[in-house]
């Protein structure tokens, strides 16, 4: 199987860039490192179809080997339009995040941080028990019998 | 006739319902009226599939007319016709019940005229990467479920669920793009995406490459079915969405990337090149899962956490190969769908009937609500595995396989299983004892609801409906225990046999490869 080099290294250079921008913390450069990374796939789909050869249409005269492979193509077609509609949402999203909160950037998860930082200590877990062995204590069945309650 | 040509129809019937919805988006009775007929429609279509594929075995059908090993095939088996009713059954109840919550909320909160469509996509996805036979299409499976999901994720918009839904997105895309890169990279190597024809021309690629095709699509899977150390988007992102939209993400979406590592693992890449890193990965992702869980004051979070790590279990039975673990896996795999969903039900009812899904601020809800007490202690003891319930079940049928197999890597994984079972004991009654039975007074900041003995209204008929029926559901599933672990067994067996499949897509004549490495014991 034969390969294009300058598809291989172009593919090789967006890959580079598309993970090196979804690793920032703005998500308008992590929406850029991801469609750089979609087109890079889309290339490499592409590659693995082999050498260039003629439009898959069938002619009776023609050798079946000089056809170009036609099914990477269908791949690629179908994955650049779902790579479409995601960075299309994707850009929705950012929006809306620029709309709420006036940034650009992943923002933390307040709730982790909350329990990243609680003490290993409980207050009402580990706390030590009551003094009470009865299992009716007096207190409660008094108190019962002042508000006129079954005993 | 031949069954597997009604298969399409799970996929077409949700996409139909999708379209007849979107057009009623004005008439929002008429949206739930078509939207819950076409579903039971589905359900009862694949309860039919599942009862004659018992019966008559594996069945395929060609789509398009393009003859394997070129065109799209889908595959009804054994595994993926129980994995389509129970998937079917669980979105059917979360439908019912978000249906009631609309009715019972006038609908300010969720833009019902986009639910109803979104909805039937995800339904529309997940059957087509449970049916289908062609690695591609699985990819677009994938992709039109995980963008429905995006969209119920970050329904109405709100500031958390953004938040929320920028980490889920941006992982499931990352995950998608390997996947691709995985097909693109396996069609380089064999020419070919037919899963059944991969199985065949997979054994004659140099060992080195199908190692790293495999693990290639085992990450790209892992990050879906959130295994450790690929799970830290999940108790991040699913906590925040709306009730019912959690439940179904939980039940289905980590399945759907269990399933896809099912089929990889037996009928792609069979033998046992990959099982000591999956079985450690599966250990990691057991006790990782619970410590967070434990850690957790919110149920909502620690559910997803306990989601985590029960995703161990059936990575384990998956890694061990043998039909043994393997049937534990599937058995677990249909429990655990049942019960996590209705667990995260009992939750969004907690929070309306409380106030708040914080156990910091819930007490006392025994007393004020005796039923949903009741609705949440029978599937919290089914996750924990108290017998007589089918999670006990099901993970004495993975520690019996583990003993069976007998490596010390497996006798760690059973004792890790043992201990995860107890720490989700331990989680799970946190939740009981804090939330059900001290007093409201107990809490840390009793929520105001708490005190209202009266609000009775907050729990509509609607949502506990569905509710009680996916936990009788549950409990059916241990009653008929029997022969669903036959139903198990049975598809284990085709799966690591792999010429039913392969004969049913590629004709009678496929000559199935042996499997290079000796597999391991249990069977």
């Amino acid at each position: 199987m034969s390969v294009n080099l300058t598809l291989l290294i172009v593919m090789g250079v967006l890959y580079a860039c598309g993970i090196y921008l979804i690793l920032e913390r703005s998500l308008t450069r992590v929406l850029l490192g991801l469609m750089l990374l979609a087109n890079a796939t889309n290339l490499l789909i592409l590659a693995t179809g082999g050498y260039a050869g003629l439009a898959p249409l069938f002619t009776k005269s023609t050798d079946p080997r000089d056809f170009n492979d036609p099914l990477p193509q269908a791949l690629i077609l179908t994955s650049i339009v779902i790579s479409f509609a995601v960075t299309a949402f994707m850009l929705g999203i950012i929006y809306r995040t620029w709309a709420l909160a006036r940034q650009d950037d992943i923002q933390d998860d307040v709730e982790d941080r909350r329990v990243a930082k609680t003490p290993s200590f409980d207050a009402e877990d580990d706390s030590v028990v009551p003094e009470e062995t009865s299992e009716f204590p007096v207190t409660a069945l008094t108190e019962a019998a002042k508000e006129g309650g079954p005993l | 006739m031949n069954i597997a040509s009604l298969a399409p129809l799970a996929v077409v019937l949700p996409i139909l319902g999708a379209a007849l919805t979107f057009a009623l988006n004005r008439n929002p009775l008429a949206q739930r009226a078509v939207s819950i007929a076409l579903l039971s429609l589905t359900l009862l279509l694949e309860c039919w599939l599942l009862a004659s594929v018992w019966t008559t075995g594996t069945a395929s059908v060609t789509l398009g007319g393009w003859q394997p090993p070129f065109g799209v095939v889908m595959v009804v088996d054994q595994f993926s016709s129980l994995m389509l009713v129970v998937s079917s059954v669980i979105s059917l109840a979360v439908l019912i019940y978000a249906t009631g919550q609309g009715m019972a909320d006038g609908d300010r909160e969720a833009p019902v005229s986009i639910f109803h469509p979104t909805y039937l996509i995800l339904v529309a996805g997940v059957s087509n990467a449970f049916l289908t036979g062609d690695l591609f299409n699985l990819y677009v499976g994938f992709e039109i479920l995980l963008t429905a999901s995006y969209v119920l994720m970050t329904l109405g918009g709100t500031g958390p669920r953004i938040r929320a839904g920028v980490t889920y997105v941006v992982v499931s895309v990352v995950s998608s793009v390997l996947f691709l890169i995985a097909i693109a990279m396996i069609y380089g190597a064999t020419g070919t995406i037919s899963m059944a024809d991969l199985a065949m021309k997979l054994a004659e690629v140099d060992p080195g490459t199908a190692n790293l095709l495999h693990a290639m699509l085992l990450v790209a899977f892992g990050i879906k079915a959130a295994v450790f150390p690929l799970s830290f988007w999940l108790p991040d992102s699913y906590p925040t969405a709306p009730a019912p939209v959690t439940a179904v993400f939980a039940g289905l979406l980590t399945k759907v990337g269990v399933y896809a590592m099912v089929r990889t693992e037996t009928l792609l890449f069979p033998g046992d090149s990959l099982n000591t890193p999956l079985m450690v990965v599966a250990l990691l992702t057991m006790l990782v899962g619970i410590l967070g869980a434990i850690a957790q004051s919110d149920i909502k979070r620690l559910l997803s956490f306990t989601l985590v790590s029960h995703i161990g279990y059936m990575v384990f039975g998956l890694a061990m190969s043998s039909v043994a673990g393997l049937a534990a896996a599937v058995f677990y795999v249909a429990h655990h769908i049942t019960v996590q969903t209705s667990l995260f039900l009992v939750t969004g009812l907690i929070e309306r009937r409380g106030g708040s899904s914080s156990m910091d601020r819930l007490g006392g809800l025994a007393k004020l609500s005796p039923f949903l007490a009741l609705l949440f202690f029978i599937p919290a003891m089914n996750l924990a595995g108290i017998p007589p319930f089918s999670g006990f079940l099901g993970k004495l049928g993975l520690l019996q396989a583990g003993i069976a197999l007998g490596t010390p890597l497996a006798i760690t994984l059973v004792v890790g299983g043992v201990v995860t079972s107890l720490l989700t004991l331990l989680a799970i009654a946190r939740v009981w004892n804090r939330a059900f039975w001290r007093k409201p007074e107990d809490a840390d900041y009793p929520a105001a609801a708490l005190k209202d003995t009266a609000a009775v209204g907050l729990l509509p008929r609607t949502m506990v409906g569905p509710t009680a029926a996916l936990v009788v559901f549950g409990v059916a599933l241990t009653v008929f225990a029997g022969p669903l672990f036959q139903l198990a067994g049975n598809s284990a067996e085709q799966m690591l046999d792999r010429a039913a499949y392969i004969h049913s897509v590629l004709g009678g004549n496929a000559k199935v490869p042996g499997v290079a490495a000796p597999q391991g014991g249990g069977k």
